[in-house]
């Protein structure tokens, strides 16, 4: 034990810097920013346009706010119960659609808000807060796993976010339900941005000035011992998911304002890959427990990067996935303890010949 | 169950199981729903023939694909994992042999070994991840899902009809069954048919249900997936049971991929969307838990003519939209998980679900009466 802290504290600053959480997201961050300078020589460039700031990097930040908004909550929500949410995707659209019908009222396309703005945000945050209540009952209360309980969301969430809307993508054309998505006259960045960043600041806020984030950690480290403790391990599992639901139903507005719009079959699609595959590369454990907002943003904006990247490279949206498949199984093999252990192993074996080599070597001085 | 494991296990004890097992009770519901269900349906829609032969034996030829995918679902679930690359597999399988026919004067008889091959090679990959680097199934077989998506619009992303003359040969063939038959209004016989998909599928069913209950191999992907620990202190390879469990899957969303291509001859880079939700759902409702270890085929091939049944009553009932099916079905899975839940309780001293014993299946050989087999549990326990 008294040997161990001597190696920690003796390790080098590079080791020491390797095992770092958040070395591995920023390390491909900052391949991906490499290989864009390298292919793009404007990369760098921010002009006013249209009165707003753009260029790659605020377009990679405004594109990332969804997914930055979504993998705030999943990665509570894998935290908490080592499994995934899947339907965060479908909350998006259903909290859209609730927005969508408060302002439009059974309209398709209209200019005038039938109910106050505000309100309608509210409703639309309510639903996602509903559905993510409804998994959370399901996990917490029914002990189903996480990814069998978001499946039903999942795969009829998008269904019943059309029934909410007539079965129709609807529009809303008054240029005020844009503030959200797009600019508010006068401010010369992305609302967007704004957002995602006040998000993640309250996010950091909620997790570190309340006990919310070490209760999550210790039923996610694990659950009986935390009921032990004292904790009431059924409603912090609750809690983290309805935020998930809640933060799911903020991204779904913010997405279908920045089209103005609200079409359920396309708005928040396969973002449940995205933002599992950005917690898993901001080097959170995917089986629960220890958990690092810092390096799950990191890894949301990475992977708007990577999406932008390839887009970029003339791939189809829907060829991104193959990629996105490969990347996630590399870098959860990567991080798995059966791999590591197997790694380690194989070192030991080439190692320890050159060690017994050095201790010869001693012997002979 | 709790209950009935230790005392099938216990030394000495010649006490049957008492009541039914849990596999039993979700068997026997599922089967009342479908009766239930067809008969209701029958009765509310007299005029859409469900009292008809041909009818019955349509549920079957319209869903002999997802038969197949969700008996592969229902293996690993039984291991205690999961596959919801199912889906993704079907499309591939289909847009796979749409081109290869479309391409060059490839013999129809070269698409069996294909699909059957990209099946088990995504069961390979796909089980080696799960059993042998311990990577958590669902995120693999996204993963996997993802990656057959994404390929079928590599390989083609347009439509692509299917015109080989033997392929169609295959998919509009008919297998007509003698003395199931009724008579049309105009006096022509409506005689009740089986297509070859659906024949295939039913002999993997017959086959799977052997497999289950008869050979080594099925027996320990129960004992797997029951209790993963006892299984290896009894002897069974956990990690290889797993394996076979998914490459097994593998192999059957391959061939439900070939039926699926069958049924509806062009690949389309929607297919297969969302049908390892009906999978698992098909499974779930046939009495498969989730957890492991519980589930029967036959079961599961209830659960696949209810997903079947829904899909042909929802637009009966004046719904057109082509999401309310699905809705159902979710709702449907929902309920049977919540019963999962219950019934998982029950073991643990939580609700307490037992038929009442003169509705009981327990044939007792040993002569104990009900209250003295109970005493003996109590004191044993």
């Amino acid at each position: 034990m008294n040997n161990s802290i001597e190696e920690h504290a003796s390790k080098p600053f590079i080791k020491r810097l390797l095992g770092h959480r958040l070395t591995f997201p920023l390390v491909v961050l900052l391949v991906v920013v490499i290989q864009n300078i390298i292919t793009t020589p404007n990369f760098f460039d921010i002009s006013i346009r249209n009165g707003f700031l753009s260029g790659y990097i605020p377009n990679i930040l405004d594109e990332a706010s969804e997914l930055v908004i979504v993998t705030l909550g999943m990665t509570l929500v894998i935290a908490v119960s080592g499994g995934v949410d899947l339907s965060v995707g479908a909350v998006m659209a259903i909290a859209a659609s609730f927005c969508g019908l408060m302002l439009n009222g059974a309209e398709y396309r209209t200019d005038v808000f039938h109910n106050p703005y505000g309100l309608a945000l509210l409703v639309g945050l309510l639903g996602g807060g509903l559905c993510g209540a409804f998994n959370g009952f399901l996990v917490s209360r029914l002990k189903i796993q996480p990814m069998i309980a978001t499946l039903i969301l999942y795969t009829a969430g998008r269904s019943i976010a059309k029934q909410i809307t007539h079965g129709q993508t609807i529009y809303i054309m008054n240029p005020v339900y844009k503030y959200l998505g797009v600019q508010i006259p006068g401010v010369p960045i992305r609302t967007t941005i704004i957002i995602s960043v006040s998000i993640v600041i309250l996010v950091v806020l909620l997790v570190r000035l309340t006990s919310l984030g070490l209760y999550v950690q210790s039923v996610g480290i694990n659950n009986s011992a935390s009921r032990l403790v004292g904790l009431n391990s059924r409603r912090v599992t609750f809690m983290a998911f309805v935020l998930c639901g809640v933060l799911a139903g903020a991204a779904g507005l913010v997405g279908s304002s920045s089209v103005g719009s609200v079409n359920s079959g396309e708005l928040g699609l396969t973002i449940e890959m995205d933002a599992i595959l950005a917690v898993a590369l901001g080097g959170n454990n995917l089986f629960g427990g220890k958990f690092s907002i810092a390096g799950s943003v990191i890894g949301a904006y990475t992977i708007q990067a990577i999406t932008t990247t390839l887009y970029a490279m003339n791939v189809r949206a829907d060829q991104l996935n193959v990629f996105k498949a490969i990347i996630i199984i590399v870098i959860i093999v990567a991080s798995s303890p059966v791999f590591k252990e197997k790694i380690t192993r194989m070192t030991r074996t080439v190692f320890s010949r050159k060690v017994s080599l050095g201790g010869l070597s001693d012997e002979r001085q | 169950m709790k209950d009935n494991r230790k005392t099938a296990t216990a030394p000495n004890q010649i006490i049957k199981r008492k009541g039914m097992s849990n596999a039993g009770a979700l068997l026997l519901i599922t089967i009342s729903l479908f009766v239930l269900l067809y008969v209701i349906s029958a009765i509310l829609f007299a005029d859409s023939n469900f009292a008809k032969y041909s009818v019955f034996f349509n549920l079957i030829n319209n869903k002999a694909y997802l038969l197949m995918l969700a008996l592969g679902v229902t293996v690993v679930l039984i291991t205690g994992s999961i596959d919801i690359s199912v889906g993704g597999v079907t499309g591939l399988v289909s847009m796979v042999i749409a081109t290869m026919l479309a391409g060059s004067g490839i013999s129809a008889l070269w698409v069996i070994p294909v699909s059957l091959g990209i099946g088990i090679a995504f069961g390979i990959v796909q089980g080696f991840l799960v059993a042998y680097m311990e990577i958590q199934p669902f995120i693999v077989t996204l993963s996997g899902m993802f990656f057959a998506r994404g390929m079928i619009s590599v390989i083609n992303p347009e439509s692509v009809p299917i015109t080989d003359q033997l392929f169609t040969s295959w998919s509009n063939a008919k297998m007509y069954i003698p003395f199931l038959y009724n008579v049309r209004g105009n006096g022509t016989l409506d005689v009740a048919y089986l297509t070859p998909a659906a024949i295939v599928a039913i002999l993997i069913l017959i086959a799977l249900i052997i497999a289950l209950k008869k050979t080594k191999f099925g027996r320990s992907l129960y004992a797997v997936g029951g209790n993963p620990q006892s299984a290896l202190l009894m002897g069974v390879n956990v990690k290889r049971t797993k394996f076979m469990a998914h490459v097994l899957c593998g192999l059957l969303a391959g061939i439900g991929g070939l039926l699926f291509t069958l049924f509806a001859p062009s690949g389309n880079p929607g297919n297969g969307y969302g049908y390892e939700i009906d999978a698992i759902s098909s499974s779930v409702i046939g009495g498969v838990m989730l957890n492991g270890g519980v589930g029967l085929p036959i079961g599961t091939f209830f659960g696949v003519l209810i997903n079947s049944l829904i899909e042909r009553v929802v637009p009966r009932l004046g719904i057109v939209d082509a999401s309310w099916p699905r809705i159902i079905t979710s709702a449907f899975l929902f309920v049977f998980i919540v019963l999962q839940s219950v019934f998982a309780s029950a073991g643990k001293g939580g609700v307490k679900l037992r038929l009442p014993a003169w509705l009981r299946f327990s044939r007792r050989k040993d002569g104990h009466t009900q209250i003295e087999s109970e005493q003996a549990d109590r004191r044993s326990a």
